[in-house]
């Protein structure tokens, strides 16, 4: 792997995969899952994939995101577990 | 024993992908509530898509964009086939996502609630194979709607 940068962006996502998937609150969770996927999406760039970071940044990053905020929006906000 | 270490030293990111799929698997099989089964959907491609590119990964090489200073030698470049393969399967990720929560709302609207034992309870309080009094309401309005459109058309 390139350096030292790859496993910080490493453990950022996994750290931020596990509080997406605990935080009761399903907008948080939202927000935290389009965390992850910039963080993989940096992960991607450190790798060398220049153009998968660019579009995971844009379509997993932002439209998931909104995605889900507009169906949160129309559901309920709190879940049970 | 020193393939063991050279495997730990030189492999740690497999073993983190694999720590990554196996998050994403616990957020679709143990979590509840459906959305947060969506969540751990993404997370599970995110890794799928990690473990492709990390296959494409070679020591020393740079993007796979020809540079005066790496030459011609394919062994200076990243792999560039996964890269295209990867880039297909976010947008259909991203695809999925949107028929899923689609379905999500609809859901909702049905039994009032995206919680799996609630809904599960709700299915079974149904008699099996009958549709719902709603349904069936809203297929007779459905027929009532289209029979004096076809007479019009006649």
């Amino acid at each position: 792997m390139s350096g030292h940068f790859s496993a910080v962006f490493f453990v950022l996502a996994l750290l931020a995969a596990i509080v997406a998937l605990k935080v009761k609150d399903l907008l948080a969770a939202a927000v935290v899952l389009s965390l992850f996927s910039f963080l993989v999406a940096l992960l991607y760039v450190s790798l060398g994939a220049v153009d998968v970071g660019f579009n995971e940044s844009v379509l997993g990053a932002g439209v998931t995101g909104i995605l889900f905020v507009i169906a949160i929006f129309n559901t309920r906000r709190r879940s049970r577990d | 024993m020193d393939g063991f270490e050279v495997f730990f030293v030189e492999k740690w990111p497999y073993l983190a992908t694999v720590l990554m799929i196996l998050i994403g698997l616990y957020g679709m099989v143990l979590k509840r509530n459906l959305v947060k089964k969506l969540i751990g959907m993404n997370i599970f491609q995110g890794a799928i898509i990690l473990f492709f590119i990390i296959h494409g990964w070679k020591r020393g090489a740079t993007v796979p964009v020809y540079d005066e200073a790496f030459g011609d030698l394919p062994a200076n470049y990243v792999n560039p086939i996964p890269h295209g393969l990867m880039l297909t399967a976010i947008v259909v990720s991203v695809a999925t996502t949107g028929v899923a929560l689609a379905l999500l709302s609809l859901i909702y609207k049905r039994f009032g609630t995206l919680e799996e034992d609630e809904l599960l309870r709700e299915l079974r309080a149904e008699p099996a194979g009958a549709p719902s009094s709603g349904e069936m309401a809203s297929q007779r309005e459905d027929v009532e709607g289209a029979e004096p459109d076809d007479g019009g058309q006649r």
